[in-house]
């Protein structure tokens, strides 16, 4: 008798200690995730509030809202040697992506669909700067060009760029390259196809997605780069980034804000209409 | 037939980022070695004094266990909160997936200086911290927060989480929902389904993560140096210092190489601590 009373008892007891435990977890994990959310979007709203401040001072709240900071950000004497930066930084970001998107797409349709020891050796040195310190690098190029006899040069930048984006474009486009149906390049030679018409015609409309969303990191990563841009960056070469670490570390100008605005929200409106055309983030979790 | 590829000749396609890669990275990276190997700054004498003079100085020695120590502390704090942001995401709706997806990828996007520069704004003296620090009273003077290091480890969380998240996400997208249900249905408590279920089938995300977060955050000079200052010195300082301050190239480059080295080693002994913890979990 007393054997079926006290069953259901600890049953009882068991099931409120497992709910006291799940409450406990449901707390721990929805607390911890909430501050990594905070912690992710905080920084970026606050650059852009503080970007709207009327005063002269960065702080946090502002004091009152206005454009001022955004309008001397504009004023083209003011601001000459941020524009100037600023240009440097696209027209480097657009040739590295143009070049960097060119070689990636043609090395991952050689090497994406091939196994062996070599193809992955291969495969782990392209993709090495992704992991390798670049600032190792950056040194390493500046020594190399000023041995050769250069002087500092956008197209050393470039140069040095095209090589730390590359892997954004492998990465993407070889995971297009691995879903693309290997029936459907076959059918294309079996039926007479020679491979440059196969590659224009079957390959390359297939993987275009994964190489647009590759070029997009490419250009973005370009654009922020500092492990070579602080290396190779000269009076004649000023790179936006390194620019913008000048004007932090000399006065704390609040023109640094308004540029992290005008990045942002740069940033923003490409991300949803890469999102859009491409299925970026999709592409970027991989 | 397949592993050919079509046509038999595509690996030619390879060829111009291979070149590219030999004549502007591997050949630089190379040179390192050979100017590391000088004695002075002009580059005349070849007895490898520099390396000696980095090696026997304890000062430098510590600056290496310094940049690793960032590298683990960094490490650990992006796991503690952005593992459990991975687990909402692994339990959300295709609707919030999307969102926390969208939220992780947009720092990662803008640009480091810019989260640096926010940081600034965060922990500096009038920052938002102490604002509200002040604001209620738990502290009758400003905080000091920039030119510490636990400051700055609050930074790279920010700064390098997106890194972790990525690789974890991706794993978690691709995790069975059904072996979570199945093993609370055998009731397992949520904590012994995080341990045995989930942590286990997620080890390969997290450590891919773990390891671009400590690649990222021992090299990331511009955050270090602008919040850390210029009294916490790590590797990227030194070879700013030694070859764009005082043209040091040969010292500049033995501290390059330390760094590669240094990162290599702590990435290599994620993995290895990764497949020890898979062998055991299996």
């Amino acid at each position: 008798m007393a054997t079926v009373t006290a069953e259901p008892r600890t049953l009882t007891r068991a099931a409120t200690r497992l709910r006291a435990s799940d409450v406990l977890y449901t707390l721990t994990i929805g607390s911890l995730a909430t501050t990594a959310l905070v912690i992710l979007v905080g920084p970026v709203v606050i650059v852009l509030l503080t970007s709207l401040t009327d005063g002269h001072s960065i702080k946090f709240p502002p004091s009152g809202l206005s454009l001022r900071w955004y309008r001397l950000l504009f004023d083209p004497v003011g601001s000459r040697q941020i524009h100037l930066a600023a240009l440097n930084s696209l027209q480097v970001a657009l040739v590295t992506m143009a070049v960097a998107t060119v070689l990636a797409t043609l090395a991952s349709v050689a090497i994406a669909r091939r196994r062996g020891r070599w193809v992955r050796a291969v495969d782990t040195f392209f993709m090495s700067p992704m992991i390798l310190p670049m600032l190792a690098f950056g040194l390493a190029s500046l020594m190399y060009f000023t041995l050769m006899g250069f002087r500092t040069s956008l197209t050393l930048i470039t140069i040095g760029h095209v090589v730390v984006v590359a892997p954004f474009v492998l990465r993407t486009t070889s995971a297009s390259m691995s879903q693309l149906d290997p029936a459907l390049l076959e059918s294309s030679a079996s039926l007479g196809a020679g491979w440059l018409y196969t590659f224009r015609r079957v390959t390359l409309p297939a993987i275009a997605p994964g190489i647009a969303a590759g070029a997009f990191l490419a250009f973005v990563a370009s654009l922020d780069n500092v492990p070579i841009s602080l290396f190779l960056a000269g009076p004649r070469s000023d790179m936006l980034p390194i620019r913008m670490w000048g004007m932090m570390e000399s006065t704390l100008d609040v023109r640094v804000a308004a540029v992290s605005g005008v990045l942002i929200a740069t940033v923003l409106v490409l991300m949803l209409v890469m999102e859009r055309v491409v299925g970026l983030t999709r592409r970027m979790r991989g | 037939m397949r592993a050919r590829g079509v046509g038999g000749a595509e690996w030619q396609l390879a060829l111009p980022l291979a070149l590219a890669y030999a004549a502007f990275f591997l050949v630089p990276l190379l040179l390192l070695i050979v100017v590391s190997a000088f004695d002075n700054e002009t580059l005349t004498t070849v007895r490898f004094a520099q390396w000696r003079k980095f090696y026997n100085d304890p000062f430098y020695w510590k600056v290496i266990v310094d940049t690793l120590k960032l590298g683990f502390y960094t490490v650990m704090a992006t796991t503690v909160i952005g593992y459990p942001l991975a687990l909402v995401y692994l339990g959300a709706r295709p609707r919030w997936q999307r969102l926390i997806l969208f939220v992780v990828i947009l720092p990662l996007l803008t640009s480091v200086v810019v989260r640096t520069f926010a940081w600034i704004v965060i922990l500096g003296r009038e920052g938002v911290i102490n604002q509200a620090v002040l604001g209620l009273g738990l502290s009758p003077a400003p905080l000091r927060l920039l030119q510490t290091e636990y400051g700055l480890v609050i930074a790279l969380t920010q700064i390098e989480m997106p890194l972790l998240l990525l690789p974890l996400l991706s794993v978690m997208s691709r995790l069975d929902p059904n072996l979570k249900d199945a093993s609370a249905a055998l009731g397992a408590s949520r904590w012994r389904t995080l341990f045995r279920v989930t942590l286990p089938l997620s080890l390969p995300g997290l450590l891919a993560g773990c390891m671009l977060v400590f690649a990222s955050s021992t090299t990331a000079f511009i955050s270090q140096f602008t919040i850390g200052g210029n009294r916490l010195v790590y590797l990227p300082l030194l070879i700013w210092q030694q070859s764009l301050v005082v043209y040091n190239w040969p010292l500049a480059s033995v501290a390059a190489l330390t760094l590669l080295v240094s990162v290599s080693l702590g990435v290599l002994g994620i993995a290895a601590i990764g497949r020890r913890a898979q062998a055991h979990a299996a």
